[in-house]
């Protein structure tokens, strides 16, 4: 019976021991996993917001950044300014990099390079043109 | 690179990209405020490259698509003409629409590169983000390319009406919905390109039965929208520059229509339905002038008014840059102003194909910034000039806009040239403008026509006041 009892509680110490190691992988686990997922996704199990969260906040900001920066655009300006936002809406050549530079598939470096060239034409094109453009503007010669 | 610290950079170059719209305050700070755009631009690209580290082949296929990307960009940007601005403007946004398609295909092949997943398995969020940000890509795409077309002449001006069209839009914006849905819940690459036809589709349908002279909204829009794709993207991409730059453009452009729209006075809504500007205008501004006599005049009579004027204010409009006749005017401004006589330009805030394009057209012409005049700074001066002279411009002059309610363009903002003591008005017929409404000035007894070529008539009274 003596030995029966010290068995089961030997037993009983073992799985307490593999439940503590799970926990403490687990725990690891969450570590690794709020490291990287970076700032957005501490927050996020901190405070159980989604990242998107965030971004669209910054989404919102930026709207209301660009109408009031928007309107005190000169109107004498309105067709630099037209090619301006082509040119810096090109900053999605971002995404065109990262296609080409370290994607596995081949259809996605493909679809990348396409993009590439597009946002390369854009962002050259559109800068240089309004930097030609706004080259013209003169003030009156006193 | 840490994630963090490249999301830090991309702000840095988000807040850079405002600072470049903030600069087009004025002509004097524009030219900075360029500057700012272009390192913002390198710190996103080279963030990128730093966080992404692509291998030494990825590299150099990196170099090679910015070198004839950005080559044939810088050749075109050179080579334009500023006339051309509104064409090249709408083929630009083409191109933004087109890249934003691809890079959305790039992360659905490759989804584990973008951090949003594996393939089969990439994020619900994503995928909406994706479909919303590819079908707005192709809208503008297809659009920008008909809206290129029309701006360029290769294709007419009138609008083109499809039977039921606004059913047929409605049942593919429908449709467009629900593969969206498909394409969130079962990550299905067949959903995923029907929804780039459809939205190809959708943008040709959505831009031609909008008529040539609504093509200044129709730019604006399409710019907003390539705004809207881009922040599509990068949503899906979580990247902050992208997010940023896309409020920016789509805002930007989203108010660019508004002004056009309220320098036509017409709804957007009205001009998005299109169909305006067609060959069946109505029959003219009320009938009930008797005598329809047009006094012509020739270009001796101009220049003899304009040398004994003390003021005297230029209307330019779209028929200015057609004819290429900015650097003419200039010169015949050059004359007047030796003969002491005070000159100014007016711009209506729709004259020209695309916002502000008169304003670039006098200043590469060397027509300093300070005599151009808005609509509102200038109209109250009308009544003090000796002579208005009009040139390209149409309706935007057409005084039954102010006084006749029964006009289709009642309520739309005009310049006071019939107030001015004499009104020259430069024009090739007494066609009616892309209203096609007819215009009462021209009978009016202070208006003498001048009629011919816009750059002819201006260099032969050139030549007239040297005599």
């Amino acid at each position: 019976m003596e030995s029966q009892n010290a068995l089961d509680a030997l037993r009983n110490i073992d799985s307490a021991g593999t439940a503590i190691e799970n926990a403490r992988a687990s725990i690891e686990n969450l570590l690794t996993d709020v490291a990287a997922q970076g700032v957005a996704g501490a927050a996020h199990a901190a405070t159980g917001v989604d990242p998107f969260v965030f971004h669209f906040a910054i989404f919102v900001l930026a709207i209301f950044v660009g109408y009031y920066v928007v309107w005190s655009v000169t109107p004498a300006l309105h067709t630099p300014l037209m090619s301006v936002t082509n040119a810096i809406s090109s900053v999605i050549v971002v995404g065109a990099l990262l296609a080409v530079g370290i994607a596995t598939s081949g259809l996605a470096t493909g679809f990348g390079f396409i993009a590439l060239v597009l946002a390369s034409v854009n962002i050259f094109g559109g800068f240089l043109v309004t930097q030609r453009m706004l080259g013209m503007y003169k003030k009156k010669e006193k | 690179m840490s994630a963090s610290f490249a999301a830090f950079l991309y702000l840095v170059s988000g807040v850079l990209f405002i600072l470049a719209l903030r600069g087009l305050s004025h002509p004097t700070t524009s030219r900075r405020g360029n500057v700012f755009g272009m390192v913002g631009m390198a710190i996103a690209v080279l963030t990128t490259l730093l966080l992404a580290k692509p291998s030494f082949g990825g590299l150099a296929l990196i170099v090679l698509g910015i070198a004839i990307g950005g080559g044939f960009g810088a050749y075109v940007a050179k080579k334009i003409a500023m006339t051309a601005m509104p064409q090249l403007v709408a083929a630009f946004h083409s191109l933004v629409g087109l890249a934003a398609v691809m890079v959305a295909a790039g992360a659905l092949y490759a989804p584990e590169s973008f951090g949003i997943g594996m393939v089969g398995s990439i994020h619900t969020e994503a995928l909406v983000e994706m479909s919303i940000g590819v079908a707005i890509g192709a809208m503008t795409f297809t659009g920008s390319i008909i809206a290129f077309l029309k701006l360029d002449g290769r294709m007419s001006g009138k609008p083109i009406i499809l039977p039921a069209r606004h059913l047929i839009n409605l049942g593919l914006g429908a449709l467009l919905i629900i593969l969206v849905i498909t394409l969130a819940t079962t990550e299905s690459h067949l959903a995923f390109w029907l929804i780039v036809v459809l939205a190809l589709v959708l943008g040709v349908l959505l831009i031609v039965p909008i008529g040539g002279a609504d093509m200044p909204v129709v730019v604006s829009m399409l710019n907003s929208y390539s705004g809207w794709a881009a922040a599509g993207i990068g949503f899906t991409l979580q990247n902050l520059a992208l997010i940023i730059t896309g409020a920016l453009v789509g805002s930007s452009g989203a108010i660019l229509s508004y002004i056009m729209c309220k320098g036509m006075n017409r709804s957007f809504i009205s001009v998005i339905l299109g169909g305006f500007g067609g060959e069946t205008g109505p029959a003219g501004a009320g009938g009930d002038q008797g005598d329809r006599t047009v006094k012509q005049g020739s270009a001796d009579d101009a220049a003899y008014l304009m040398k004994n004027a003390a003021k005297v204010i230029i209307v330019p409009g779209y028929g200015m840059a057609v004819a290429q006749a900015q650097h003419a005017l200039r010169e015949m401004a050059d004359v007047l102003k030796k003969e002491g006589v005070d000159v100014r330009y007016a711009i209506h805030p729709v004259a020209g194909r695309m916002p502000g394009h008169m304003n670039v057209l006098l200043a590469e012409a060397n027509v300093p910034y300070d005599e151009v005049f808005e609509l509102d700074d200038i109209n109250s001066e009308f009544a003090q000039a000796d002579v208005a002279f009009v040139i390209g411009a149409n309706d935007v002059t057409n005084p039954a806009a102010r006084d006749d309610p029964s006009s289709p363009i009642f309520g739309m903002p005009i310049l006071n040239v019939d107030q001015a003591g004499t009104c020259l008005f430069v024009k090739r017929s007494l066609s009616s403008g892309y209203a096609g409404i007819d215009n009462s000035l021209f009978y009016k007894d202070n208006t003498m026509m001048l009629f011919g070529d816009a750059k002819k008539m201006v260099e032969s009274i050139v030549k007239a006041m040297a005599e």
